[in-house]
């Protein structure tokens, strides 16, 4: 029970580290893409779309081959660490918070903009107001990366290895407890990851809310 | 609604042209707006309302011509964002902002840091029967109550200039008479100048001292409306007020 405890606790910790990095990262670049020329977002928005399909088990390879020993940063020493999972999480969630934000705020019709310019607002207060307007596909975005990342398993099992008590997470110790024909633990772990991604989703739709009707 | 003649026009108008489209721009030759009066511009859809309101909003330039707000160029060096902060239009499809009705009502004074917001909201709310709405998610409403919601979002800012995009299109006669005295009395009380877009003539008459006729992209006649009505001068306007023109 300690050891599937440990498992969610370090599934959290990397997944909503790897999140939280990639919406400090996703979300302003995101929001200046949503505001930027649409000429920009046409070119970009392709690229964003291939990146948030890119596999995990690619990701996980040239993270491999970076991390490692004779790799260009082998000298950190991060392969078949924590730090490593969240790093290769971090990047597949990335385009996820960049190319769902900019929707977003794309979304926003472009006559709002002129609707408040006519109320006074300057064109600061009108960007911020959009940006306001585009909250739950920020928060929307978030949760896509945070999803993704609490399921995502190729990745973390390359660089992280699945070493019990030191990298093991919800999901490659379900990939390992069913190989070994371990079922009901595998079930068991299989429920605490759909527990957890429906508490943060929950946590998520009370967050969007609108004022009461 | 007598007007004072002696004032200086709130807006000036000479040759002004605004190209929108390959296969429409407007076309205005001679315009002058009496301050402190409604101004009803009449027309049917697409016939440059709009597009002359949003020029006149300080939010659109024209393409050439002279426009004047007062005393100078509407388009000068940074006086479009001094205008809006004194003339506001209310659009025919107004758009809220994510939250309640008093979230949108208190947008304009919010962003102005006005003091004493919370009366002045609730007045207006008041005034416009959106009281018992005021808590609602503005998401939510009909889009006649948002169209009372954006009136209300524009009187609050008591601005000098009103500019009402067909602002009673989606609203039923009780309605219409509630923004019409609504708009009219904060008009008589403040002296606010008033530029209603309307294709409705009855309202037109009710609600204005002067009439402009807009067609296809252009300004046939404009009279104090009593003239306009009675006596116009174009054959276009005639066919128009007697309701032979087909639009």
């Amino acid at each position: 029970m300690q050891d599937l405890a440990d498992i969610a606790l370090r599934s959290l910790l990397v997944s909503g580290s790897a999140t939280i990095i990639a919406a400090c990262l996703g979300l302003p670049l995101g929001a200046w893409l949503g505001l930027a020329d649409r000429r920009l977002r046409l070119w970009l928005r392709p690229l964003l779309f291939s990146l948030m399909a890119l596999p995990p088990v690619v990701v996980g390879l040239a993270l491999y081959m970076l991390l490692s020993r004779s790799g260009p940063l082998g000298r950190l020493e991060w392969l078949y660490s924590v730090p490593a999972m969240i790093l290769a999480q971090s990047i597949l969630a990335l385009p996820f918070v960049i190319g769902v934000t900019m929707q977003g705020i794309a979304a926003v019709p472009a006559e709002l903009a002129q609707q408040l310019r006519s109320l006074g607002a300057s064109e600061r207060q009108v960007r911020s107001t959009i940006l306001r307007e585009a909250y739950p596909a920020m928060g929307l975005a978030v949760a896509a990366a945070l999803g993704r990342s609490l399921s995502e398993v190729g990745a973390v099992l390359i660089v992280g290895g699945n070493i019990a008590g030191k990298t093991s997470v919800l999901t490659t110790a379900i990939y390992q407890e069913t190989s070994r024909g371990h079922f009901a633990t595998a079930i068991a772990l299989g429920a605490m990851l759909l527990a957890m991604a429906w508490t943060v989703n929950l946590a998520v739709a009370l967050w969007q809310r609108e004022p009461a009707v | 609604m007598t007007g004072d003649g002696s004032r200086e026009p709130c807006y000036r108008l000479r040759g002004v042209v605004r190209v929108v489209s390959p296969t429409f721009e407007l076309r205005i030759g001679e315009l002058a707006v009496p301050r402190g009066q409604v101004f009803a511009l009449l027309g049917p859809t697409g016939s440059g309302k709009s597009t002359l309101l949003l020029m006149l909003a300080g939010l659109e330039p024209p393409t050439a011509g002279e426009l004047a707000w007062g005393d100078g160029p509407l388009y000068g060096n940074s006086r479009p964002a001094a205008v809006r902060q004194s003339a506001t239009l209310v659009f025919q499809r107004p758009l809220p902002i994510r939250g309640s009705v008093r979230t949108n009502v208190e947008y304009g004074l919010r962003i102005r840091a006005t003091a004493d917001l919370g009366d002045r909201v609730a007045a207006v709310l008041s005034q416009l029967h959106l009281d018992r709405l005021a808590g609602q998610s503005a998401a939510s409403l009909s889009g006649g109550q948002l169209q009372l919601v954006a009136i209300a979002r524009a009187l609050v800012l008591r601005p000098q200039v009103l500019l009402l995009d067909e602002p009673t299109a989606h609203l039923d006669p009780a309605h219409v008479a509630l923004v019409e005295a609504a708009v009219i009395d904060d008009q008589r009380e403040r002296q606010t100048t008033v530029i209603w877009a309307t294709h409705n003539l009855f309202q037109a008459r009710r609600v204005a001292s002067h009439v402009g006729l807009m067609l296809d992209g252009q300004l046939v006649e404009q009279q104090p409306t009593d003239s306009f009505f009675e006596a116009p001068r174009d054959p276009r306007t005639c066919d128009f007020v007697a309701g032979r023109m087909v639009y």
